[in-house]
């Protein structure tokens, strides 16, 4: 029997989305036709995924292992000087600045003071910005548009948008410039749905997917398969309402487990892994908190991403 | 692809369903065979050369493979898909423990007991690594016999044996041929003169190339003398070559039914990566996605296996079956008659984001799961799984009312609906306080709630009249 080669091919190309403020580091996602790290089959991935260090609005609550933040210990309660070390790492491709303090069920923090957060920290740092709400879609309905405004043109990824709330805070990041991060709970149809709503008034390559990203042992593997789903639909059924990159937003979900806070090198590896397995999957962005973590899983990539490029 | 009814069909005698093989039409005997509920010789009106040619097509595509014997005995193979969503994957990658025969007595001593003892509870199952992979290094033959005579004698774990030297692994297999051990490299440069020896006592083979079409030609060798339990080893180097050649061989295997590569495979991150552990244990991670069937390791560090196996678990449950946990009450800390009592679903996502989220405000809290047909809590009422009736039966049958002496009950929010149907099917001998909608509110609910049961409790209010 004579062994031929099974390459494939495929005609659907992922959107490309530009992040970064003008004059500041750019990065540029999507634009894909392979499935993720297939570069011996015929198309390309031209864009690296893109590693985002998670920031907070607030010093860290203090049940979160001291590990975690140990190189930027002196500077955890300014989010624009966090922000600005983050730069020294140069590894790190962009920040996500999670607004964990207007959180009802945190300090609850008013939409005026995030604002004027996102805004220090816009300045400090030339990377690009991904700024995460609390993920209550009422707060965020308040918060959010209070956001956009501040960082009105800078060209930052802004979620997570929400079926309870997408008009309100799409219209805003429309209204400003910027990118929608659309969040379903981890179901196809759900995430379908929302793009096809935010799609009324919403330009469709302005969306990154935002389909859920629970920890390695907390359902990692629903939202697994769902990203190697969405990749090919996109690429070969060419559906438009799975043609946008993907963010997998881990990094908050590791460290409420257990496993990743009872022991440093556990942690690393726990977000480590999701991180890799997700990047398997075909996300495009993926946030982490742990320098450590990232710095493993990027040199990795980075040193093998080059080989393919070639 | 496995063979379709229809396929079959079309090599059936057509033209009168007789009913000989006891089904009512070819077609129906068709889908039967697909499915694997009949064999071909209940049709008495086939050619040899047809019968021969459907037994064939019923070949599954990837060859099941057994390493080991008893109990602890190792399973790959027989895959069905390429991506988990298609279907689902089926056999666990064997997670294997590199024994370097250079290494002294009390490091393989060591190594013994480490995978002896490494084992750790993981909702209702056990999770471990499961073979040994002698290796002869030491240029010393009669080191390697002894240090795998010494692995076999010592523990009930299936072994790959791994040796460059063709006669020092014969000679390793000959004292533990009865085990079913894996033996390894077959190449290119010493295939004929394995065959025979294989042949004296037939073992796993596991056939290693610099590529995967280098593979073509030594399984096409082996198959033709009679040796077919095979896995295979590509010879990848980094990380892209991996998920390449992995892809690859799946792909020939499922959806050209190229019976050459047709195998389970084996990867090394413990050659792939040397030096830096946390590497090798994420190219173990990205195995367990990709398809191998034995991941060899250089090092079993405690800190860095839960992981790995955890991701295994993860990857390898069938997607077409939520994953749930039985019904019961849980007890998470050490929980007394006075502790909290909260309520949630068996989906076991469900179940884990919740007692992870009690667990860390560090309240000890008797966690009552209701079985839901795996389904979450707001999915679980929608579906009827979840109501006032269902809960109350819980209630006075998982024994809880002997553990708390307080009546005090929390639903989730998602369920505030059926808080008052929930009282009434308990005859009002419970209050019911709706909790929170997400659990990542639960950090903030259960502290304050504890001290208000506390409070209650101490005033003679827990028990309602
Ligand atoms: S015995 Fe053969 S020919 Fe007769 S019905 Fe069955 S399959 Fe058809």
């Amino acid at each position: 029997m004579e062994y031929k080669a099974p390459i494939e091919s495929n005609t659907g190309i992922v959107n490309v989305v530009t992040l970064g403020k003008p004059g500041g580091e750019t990065v540029r996602i999507g634009g894909e036709n392979t499935l993720p790290f297939h570069f011996f089959d015929d198309g390309s991935w031209p864009n690296p995924s893109v590693f985002a260090l998670q920031i907070l609005d607030r010093e860290p609550p203090e049940d979160l292992p001291a590990f975690l933040y140990e190189p930027f210990k002196d500077v955890l309660h300014d989010p624009a000087k966090w922000a600005k070390k983050v730069e020294e790492f140069d590894y790190v491709d962009a920040i996500q600045l999670y607004l964990l303090s207007t959180d009802p069920a945190d300090r609850g923090s008013a939409p005026e003071k995030a604002a004027e957060v996102t805004i220090k920290v816009a300045e400090a740092t030339s990377l690009p910005l991904i700024i995460y709400g609390s993920g209550d879609p009422d707060k965020d309905a308040k918060v959010l548009p209070a956001v956009c405004e501040a960082v009105d043109g800078m060209n930052y990824l802004i979620g997570p948008v929400q079926k309870e709330n997408y008009e309100v805070v799409g219209k805003a990041i429309l209204a400003h410039g910027l990118f929608a991060s659309a969040q379903t709970p981890m179901d196809i149809n759900l995430l379908k749905e929302l793009n096809v709503k935010l799609g009324h008034f919403f330009p469709l390559e302005r969306i990154v997917i935002d389909p859920l990203s629970p920890a390695l042992g907390y359902g990692i593997e629903y939202t697994y398969s769902l990203m190697e789903r969405i990749k090919q639909l996109g690429e070969i059924i060419k559906d438009k309402m799975t043609q946008m990159p993907m963010i997998a937003d881990f990094a908050t979900e590791i460290w409420r487990s257990k496993q990743a806070r009872e022991n440093e090198e556990q942690g690393i590896l726990w977000e480590a892994m999701t991180s890799l397995s997700l990047l398997t999957a075909g996300a495009n962005i993926l946030t982490h908190r742990h320098l450590k973590s990232m710095k493993l899983v990027k040199e990795m990539y980075e040193s093998e991403v080059k080989q393919w490029q070639k | 692809m496995l063979v379709s009814g229809s396929q079959l069909v079309k090599l059936l005698p057509n033209k009168r369903p007789c009913r000989d093989c006891g089904f009512p039409t070819c077609f129906a005997f068709a889908m039967k065979l697909a499915s694997g509920g009949a064999t071909v010789d209940k049709c008495p009106h086939l050619s040899p050369e047809t019968r021969a040619k459907i037994e064939e097509l019923l070949i599954p595509p990837m060859k099941f493979v057994t390493i080991g014997t008893g109990g602890n005995k190792l399973e790959i193979g027989n895959e069905e898909v390429i991506y988990r969503h298609e279907k689902t994957f089926v056999h666990e990658p064997g997670i294997a423990l590199l024994v370097s025969d250079k290494e002294s007595d009390e490091e393989i001593q060591g190594a013994i007991s480490r995978i002896r003892k490494l084992h750790y509870a993981w909702v209702g199952t056990m999770l471990r690594a499961n073979l040994l992979a002698p290796y002869f290094e030491s240029g010393d033959k009669p080191r390697f016999i002894a240090v795998v005579k010494r692995l076999r004698e010592s523990i009930d774990l299936p072994l790959v044996i791994i040796s460059e030297d063709a006669e020092a692994l014969f000679a390793a297999r000959d004292i533990c041929a009865d085990r079913q051990p894996l033996i390894y490299p077959i190449t290119q440069g010493n295939i004929d003169t394995a065959i025979p020896k294989i042949k004296e006592k037939p073992t796993p083979v596991g056939v290693r190339a610099e590529s995967v079409e280098g593979l073509v030609s030594l399984t096409t060798k082996l198959k033709a003398s009679g040796i077919d339990d095979l896995v295979l080893d590509p010879g990848s180097k980094t990380m892209l070559e991996a998920i390449r050649d992995q892809t690859l061989i799946r792909r020939a295997t499922l959806k050209q039914t190229f019976r050459p590569l047709g195998y389970p495979t084996m990867a090394f991150p413990c050659f792939m990566v040397r030096d830096n552990p946390l590497k090798e244990m994420l190219i173990a991670s990205l195995y367990v996605n990709k398809y191998a069937g034995i991941i060899v390791l250089s090092n079993l560090d405690p800190n860095h296996m839960l992981p790995l196996l955890v991701q295994r678990l993860n990857i390898y449950t069938d997607p077409r079956f939520p994953m749930a946990v039985e019904e019961k009450y849980y007890e998470i800390g050490e929980p007394n008659e006075e502790s909290p009592v909260l309520m949630t679903s068996n989906w076991a996502l469900t179940y884990f984001v919740v007692s992870s989220a009690i667990e860390s405000t560090k309240i000890p809290t008797f966690l009552l799961v209701q079985d839901a047909e795996g389904l979450g809590i707001l999915t679980g009422w929608a579906a009827g799984k979840i109501s006032g009736s269902t809960i109350a039966k819980l209630v006075k049958n998982c024994g809880i009312e002997e553990r708390v002496k307080h009546r005090q009950l929390v639903l989730p929010g998602r369920i505030a609906r059926i808080s008052g149907a929930t009282m009434e099917a308990l005859d009002w001998k419970w209050e019911v306080t709706v909790g929170v909608r997400e659990a990542t509110a639960i950090g903030a609910f259960l502290p304050k709630y504890a001290k208000e049961l506390k409070g209650k409790i101490a005033a003679g209010k827990a028990v309602p009249e």
